[in-house]
């Protein structure tokens, strides 16, 4: 029997999940459009940065201190990472590149299997956003909504960067013609390190505030690859404002869904995205003419 | 003498398709030296190869004294020279202005955007519009313009007049006319050859990947049986 306070709350439970989406699909759609790679490993960055903000919690005790170290961490792995391995495979096919980050992904959930186990890793919420909160009509668990607040936070401030700054304007220009950016005096190599890394780090950040809410297990990344995957083809590939609004329209059908039957969840998700590539292939947003 | 930029014997491929054979050739301070042929001769190529768009698998490139050859195109492009691609390359989802901006970003000396402007009246007009938004002439206009704002010692245009109206390629061959007037050292690829002959000091022509000819403007002129063979005009 579906309520209205049900109702609702799913609804809210499908924007805060979105926003989360929004925040993580944003990373990979960055990623794409400027290096042109396809990262099959974004899921298991969400993962570590769970795993990033649990150790720093453990360390320090606070939440807020979790979250900016991790999402340091992440920004710093991210940069490794593409300097280290992706940087060898540009010139090389696509198979390759979507092999070689498929392998990363592996490698980093194994690794994380490795030193933590594969039990459950918990990270409480900050003291202040436990419990519930009344919305007259319903109860809504309290950090549920900080984690729709943060991640609503989080793109601001990417979109603030990307777009009013020049670094933004370097990664915009990078992600229709990185080659032009070359052309014009700019070490697109640099461009593509820290790319790569406020790609990672907006996969880790999500996975931080998101770790109170799911218990973390090494594999917490591998269905949110799959769903960031619909968001950025629903939001057209390379588009940061196609990611915000394909994670919401993503986490709103999960959520809507699930009110009905949780297993059609994922089902409806492709049907959806079959439906946009069929009537407006490069995506809601996406540029038109671009792979 | 030294020369701006000097090439000895280049050699590209792109894949496995050998396009320039053994290409070599010279370019003064302030000259503006023409690259004619016909369609696939390798013109276009030479200009990628130049900038480091294309590697060249040997030879030698000497770019204001320094070995060229092995460097990435951004670092050649922060020496000085700078490509006008054929197919303009504006960035779409960019304005005018923005365009521009990034163009200069990490320029060590760069033309103020009043100076681009005063060239560029139009582009003044259009400053808030999206690349995707300008027509042709304006969209090679803001090519050459963001070009024109890292200050360089060569700009490389590739066949800057194609495909626009007669009125709007007036004007930029009179752009031109002035930067070259101005001093401004200019390598330029170009299907129309009078235009290019009344902006060159001095032409190679490329037949098949090959430098068949070198000769001024004014002996190009005077012996239009040379044009013929290799351009069929």
């Amino acid at each position: 029997m579906i309520t209205w306070p049900n109702f609702v709350s799913q609804l809210v439970n499908g924007l805060a999940a979105g926003t989360l989406l929004a925040l993580i699909s944003a990373g990979l759609t960055i990623i794409y459009g400027t290096l042109g790679v396809l990262n099959l490993a974004h899921g298991a960055m969400f993962m570590l940065g769970g795993y990033a903000g649990f150790v720093a919690f453990q360390a320090t005790g606070s939440f807020a201190l979790a979250v900016l170290a991790g999402s340091l961490f992440m920004l710093v792995a991210g940069a490794v990472i593409e300097l280290v391995v992706i940087r060898r495979f540009y010139s090389r096919p696509p198979e390759d590149q979507i092999l070689v980050t498929f392998g990363i992904g592996i490698v980093l959930v194994e690794v994380v299997r490795f030193i933590f186990g594969s039990l459950t890793a918990t990270v409480p919420p900050p003291a202040w956003a436990a419990g519930i909160t009344s919305l007259g009509f319903m109860i809504y668990p309290t950090y549920r909504l900080v984690v729709l607040g943060i991640a609503a936070v989080a793109l601001a401030v990417l979109y603030v960067v990307l777009y009013r700054t020049r670094i933004g304007l370097i990664v915009r220009a990078g992600i229709e013609d990185s080659g032009m950016v070359g052309l014009l005096g700019i070490n697109v190599y640099r461009v593509f390190m820290l790319v790569f890394g406020i790609g990672a780090m907006a996969a880790g950040f999500a996975g931080i505030i998101n770790a109170p809410v799911v218990s973390l297990t090494p594999n917490v990344g591998d269905s949110i690859l799959v769903q960031t995957f619909v968001v950025v083809v629903i939001g057209g590939v390379g588009s940061f404002p196609g990611a915000i609004l394909g994670g919401i329209i993503a986490g709103e059908i999960l959520s809507l869904t699930s009110m009905v039957n949780p297993a059609y969840s994922d089902v409806m998700l492709f049907a959806v995205m079959t439906l946009v590539l069929f009537l407006r292939p490069q995506g809601l947003l996406g540029l038109a003419g671009r792979a | 003498m030294t020369h701006l930029l000097e090439v000895e014997r280049i050699n590209s491929f792109y894949g496995d398709s050998h396009i320039l054979f053994d290409v070599s050739l010279h370019v003064g301070q302030g000259e503006v030296v023409a690259l004619l042929g016909r369609n696939g001769a390798g013109k276009s190529t030479t200009l990628k190869s130049l900038i480091g768009a294309v590697r060249p698998r040997s030879g030698r490139i000497l770019f204001d004294g320094a070995a060229a050859e092995a460097l990435p195109a951004y670092a050649i492009a922060d020496r000085g020279m700078q490509l006008v691609p054929e197919d303009r390359r504006v960035f779409g989802s960019l304005n005018v202005e923005e365009n521009l901006i990034l163009a200069g970003l990490t320029a060590k000396a760069r033309w103020p955007l009043e100076r681009i402007y005063a060239m560029f009246p139009r582009l003044k007009e259009r400053r808030r519009s999206r690349g995707t938004d300008l027509s042709g002439g304006e969209q090679q206009m803001l090519a050459i313009a963001r070009a024109l704002v890292r200050d360089p010692k060569l700009v490389l245009l590739d066949e800057p007049f194609e495909g626009l109206a007669p009125i709007i390629v007036r004007d930029l061959l009179g752009v031109c006319r002035t930067l070259a007037d101005g001093g401004q050292t200019i390598v330029l690829v170009e299907q129309n050859f009078h235009a290019a002959l009344s902006l060159a000091d001095r032409v190679y022509i490329l037949n098949n990947g090959h430098i068949v000819e070198e000769l001024t403007a004014a002996d190009a002129r005077a012996r239009p049986e040379v044009l013929h063979r290799y351009l069929g005009v």
